[in-house]
């Protein structure tokens, strides 16, 4: 990353003010948008509207000229165009034609992607953005943070000094003051204004429709009041139906605002008169800027199922903490950082690509169903192929990817750590190292591993048979984990091997974009695993359980590996997670709890791949319960900790507050114990609570449960 | 009819539209006149109001209304609309489900009388309330009206640390007159 990348995020993280907002609205913004949704079956609405936003972008071209035909029919003129200098030279030209001094603009993401403000200025015409939020960023010489709340970084205090500053001296830091100020100053601009620009949410092929949503109304006055009116439109807008509008106009104003409808929409279908009773100008700019390229691409062209309404930001822990500008200057949060690479470069994601944590929680809630964290993933793989990887994650991967050398040097680890281990944890580092203790406390590696541990230990021979794969961390940090989950097991009956040949999953490897060395960790380890007739391989961490299941699978389908494919989707098909596996055997009555405990009030901590990969939330709480515990839910209980593998150390920066904000919540229960089934979880919240002091024990839940059965 | 017009008024009202109901066009008419002499509107400047054509207000006769309620136009002007307090307009149908209203605006006097002064009353008959944007797109269609109005509440803006502002741009009241005997004079 570079340094002047990680002094933005530094910026970032110490403007109170922005990590204030952000906090607020991401908390707001969680329970307005379940209110706009009551009655509403997300699923279906979203099922359609992917397939409505896919069916377009696999025919964009006959979209765009049916809409071309329909549009101009109706008194349009179309220009279409791939290159957004030809957009601005098309809008200078017709300016110039039409003596345009002064233009009004609402909204328009399409705009500030060419940056047309410059040209215009350039060319010595006086151009005024009308949404608040955008005025306010255009006054302040500023870009947006936010794709749907342009200034939601800056305080009244911030607005009232630009307004002061920019255009008329005293004003009061008054929200009601400020607005009213907009209006009045605004309001003459509109009335003179020679051209008004707008964007479009949607443009219907069938019909030469722009659908154009706003909540302040300027939408209306900018196509209504000046003479000329020029829609900028991403070719991605396109649908081929009228009857299309309707559930994109279901999911837009619910997700991005919370609100059932915006105040309003309007739906314009080719020229209407002016004021003056002349026929308008009507001018339809479809532009592509690489969009057709995405639609090509078999991975990207589902990111151009966006509808733009930022749901993505809202729900992201890394977004609330530094905000839109690390992003860059136009498009931001996690359909931001790959829409930047497509539309101006894969170069320009390098650096942000690397914010996204992974924990999936846009997967969920996006209209368009965009697998945003996997996209990042793909660029990240893309930017490796393209650029190399660094020497230090070289040499990382050079050793991850020998089990024997990976796992010696794991053993070798115990004895070195010796100086800096305190008790079970390593408190603090030397050096450049420190990062990575300075926010919590990292576990020491056990003097002996679990692949050793459970050599030692009695099972039942003779009956089923099922593998564990332990992971790196279980296997070297928590062996008692391993253990935990091999005595549930044994009282089940099932005797559990550890196939030794077992090595790392390769999820470090795959989520750096160093494929090739997840590829191997895959073959490796799909033939220790499958070299038993067992009835489960089961995993007890789930970013493992990921791995064998989905990620082997698209490791090999991004590199074009197909020899080994059919044995990884067999592997797949085995694996499970340790709360579901043992869920299933408590159901089919071959575990039985303990009779009448009374273990105490304990929280829950939902892994993020656990939750939303695997699906498995419920499961683990059941167990709790049933084995006597009372749950105490703690506020945001699926927000990730902020581990994320080696993210904690790449980003400590952002990785630290997320952890600081997840320790609150668990002690805001006051629950003694905070149970989770991932390893890795465990290593940052139990660090994380040993810095911190507080007396809360920190366990996964396989140690929570190993006493607990008949 | 009425649970149709109840939920609508729900909704209308959550996004803060005032809305009042009226069996007949002589109550309603009373109301608007007796609200607009409320709110000060004369010849005096920023005092008007401006009404935009539509068939109740053909019923009510624009002349006499314009002697009873000096500052009431019915020949709009961007400049008109600009200098008004009020504008008048009739709205084609409305959705249950979102409180929203929904108009054929194509002709720019509606879209001025709703835009431009800061209070915004809509006329609407309670039989035009329908359940959701489809079945309003079935009778509004695209395909065949140039500009097609959605309103949903006043104008309204979060831009500022999330505070919610009603009126930036457009009117900060809408006033709703739901009329239910409306039908024959529509068609």
């Amino acid at each position: 990353m570079t340094t002047q990348f990680k002094e933005s995020i530094e910026t970032a993280l110490n403007n109170g003010n922005l990590t204030g907002a952000l906090g607020r609205f991401s908390e707001a913004y969680r329970i307005s948008r379940a209110k706009a949704y009551e009655g509403i079956d997300f699923e279906a609405v979203r099922d359609r509207i992917a397939d409505i936003k896919c069916s377009a972008s696999s025919h964009f071209e006959e979209l765009a000229e049916q809409f071309k035909k329909n549009a101009e029919a109706r008194g349009a003129r179309v220009f279409r165009t791939a290159d957004p200098a030809q957009v601005k030279q098309y809008i200078l030209d017709l300016a110039r034609e039409h003596g345009v001094k002064r233009v009004v603009k609402s909204k328009s993401m399409a705009s500030e992607e060419i940056h047309l403000n410059a040209a215009f200025e350039k060319a010595g015409i006086e151009v005024d953005e009308t949404d608040l939020g955008e005025w306010i960023i255009q006054l302040a010489h500023q870009t947006p943070s936010h794709m749907v709340m342009p200034a939601i970084h800056m305080t009244k205090e911030e607005v009232a000094e630009v307004f002061s500053q920019e255009v008329e001296a005293g004003q009061a830091p008054d929200i009601p003051k400020l607005v009213k100020f907009a209006r009045a100053k605004l309001r003459p601009k509109f009335l003179q204004a020679d051209m008004g620009i707008t964007g479009a949410n949607i443009a219907v092929a069938e019909s030469g429709s722009l659908v154009i949503v706003t909540n302040e109304g300027n939408a209306r006055l900018v196509s209504t009041l000046p003479r000329i009116h020029v829609a900028i439109v991403g070719i991605e807008k396109l649908v081929a139906l009228v009857q299309d509008i309707q559930p994109i106009l279901t999911a837009l104003p619910r997700s991005a605002t919370g609100q059932l409808l915006t105040s309003y929409v309007s739906i314009l279908s080719g020229q209407v008169p002016n004021p003056d009773g002349s026929p308008k100008e009507l001018h339809i700019i479809l532009m592509d800027n690489h969009r057709s390229d995405m639609a090509k691409d078999p991975m990207f062209k589902e990111a151009l199922q966006c509808i733009r309404c930022a749901t993505c930001l809202n729900v992201c822990p890394v977004f609330r903490l530094v905000g839109g500008h690390v992003f860059g200057k136009t498009y931001t949060g996690g359909i931001g950082t790959i829409l930047t690479a497509w539309f101006d470069e894969l170069k320009k994601a390098e650096d942000i690509q690397g914010l996204c944590i992974q924990c999936g929680s846009c997967v969920p809630v996006c209209p368009g169903k965009i697998d945003i964290p996997g996209l990042i993933l793909e660029l990240r793989r893309r930017l490796v192929v393209e650029k190399g990887q660094s020497l230090a994650m070289k040499a990382i991967f050079s050793v991850v990817n020998n089990r024997r050398l990976f796992h010696s040097m794991l053993r070798m680890a115990s004895v070195t750590q010796k100086p800096f281990k305190q008790g079970r944890f390593i408190r603090h580092l030397p050096l450049f190292l420190s990062d990575m203790t300075d926010f919590r406390s990292l576990p020491a590696v056990a003097a002996v591993p679990f692949r050793d541990k459970v050599k030692e230990m009695a099972q039942p021979k003779g009956g089923e048979k099922m593998a564990f794969y332990a992971g790196c961390l279980i296997d070297f940090c928590y062996p008692e984990m391993g253990e935990s989950l091999v005595k549930i097991l044994n009282k089940a009956g099932v005797e559990v091997v550890f196939p030794d040949d077992q090595t790392c999953c390769g999820a470090p490897a795959r989520y750096n974009g160093a494929y090739e060395v997840a590829a191997q960790n895959a073959r490796d380890n799909i033939k220790a695993l499958l070299a038993d007739d067992v009835s489960y391989v089961v995993s007890a961490c789930p970013t493992c359980t990921v791995a064998l299941k989905h990620d082997f699978i698209d490791t090999f389908k991004s590199l074009g590996v197909t020899d080994a494919m059919e044995e990884a989707k067999r592997l797949s098909a085995k694996t499970i997670d340790f709360s579901s596996l043992i869920k299933k055997l408590v159901d089919a009555g071959r575990l039985t709890f303990k009779e009448g405990e009374d273990l105490g009030k304990i929280t829950y901590h939902d892994s993020c791949h656990l939750k939303r990969t695997l699906k498995a939330s419920d499961e683990p709480r059941e167990l709790l319960q049933q084995a006597g515990h009372e749950l105490a839910e703690m506020y945001e209980c699926d927000t990730c900790c902020g581990m994320a593998g080696s993210y904690s150390l790449k980003l400590p920066e952002i990785s630290a507050p997320i952890l600081e904000r997840k320790l609150k919540n668990i002690k805001d229960t006051g629950a003694s114990k905070v149970v989770m089934d991932c390893p890795g979880c465990v290593m940052q919240i139990r660090g994380g609570l040993d810095k911190d002091g507080a007396p809360i024990q920190v366990e996964h839940t396989a140690e929570r449960l190993s006493d607990r059965f008949l | 009819m009425n649970a149709q017009f109840e939920a609508f008024k729900t909704r209308a009202e959550a996004v803060s539209a005032e809305v009042h109901r009226f069996a007949t066009q002589a109550e309603a008419l009373a109301f608007i006149l007796g609200f607009l002499r409320e709110v000060g509107v004369s010849e005096a400047p920023q005092c008007g109001a401006v009404w935009a054509a539509g068939s109740f207000l053909e019923k009510a006769g624009k002349g006499g209304l314009g002697v009873q309620l000096p500052g009431l136009r019915f020949d709009i002007t961007q400049e008109a609309a600009a200098a008004s307090k009020v504008g008048i307009s009739q709205l084609d149908w409305a959705i249950s489900a979102t409180g929203t209203l929904v108009q054929d605006a194509t002709a720019v006097e509606k879209r001025l009388v709703s835009t431009l002064p800061p209070i915004h009353i809509a006329l609407l008959g309670t039989e035009r309330i329908l359940e959701d944007m489809g079945s309003v797109l079935q009778h509004l269609r695209p395909e065949q009206i140039n500009y097609i109005s959605f309103i949903t509440g006043p104008s309204r803006t979060a831009d500022i640390e999330r505070v919610l502002t009603i009126g930036v741009h457009g009117p900060e009241r809408l006033i709703i007159v739901v009329v239910d005997a409306f039908e024959r004079v529509m068609a």
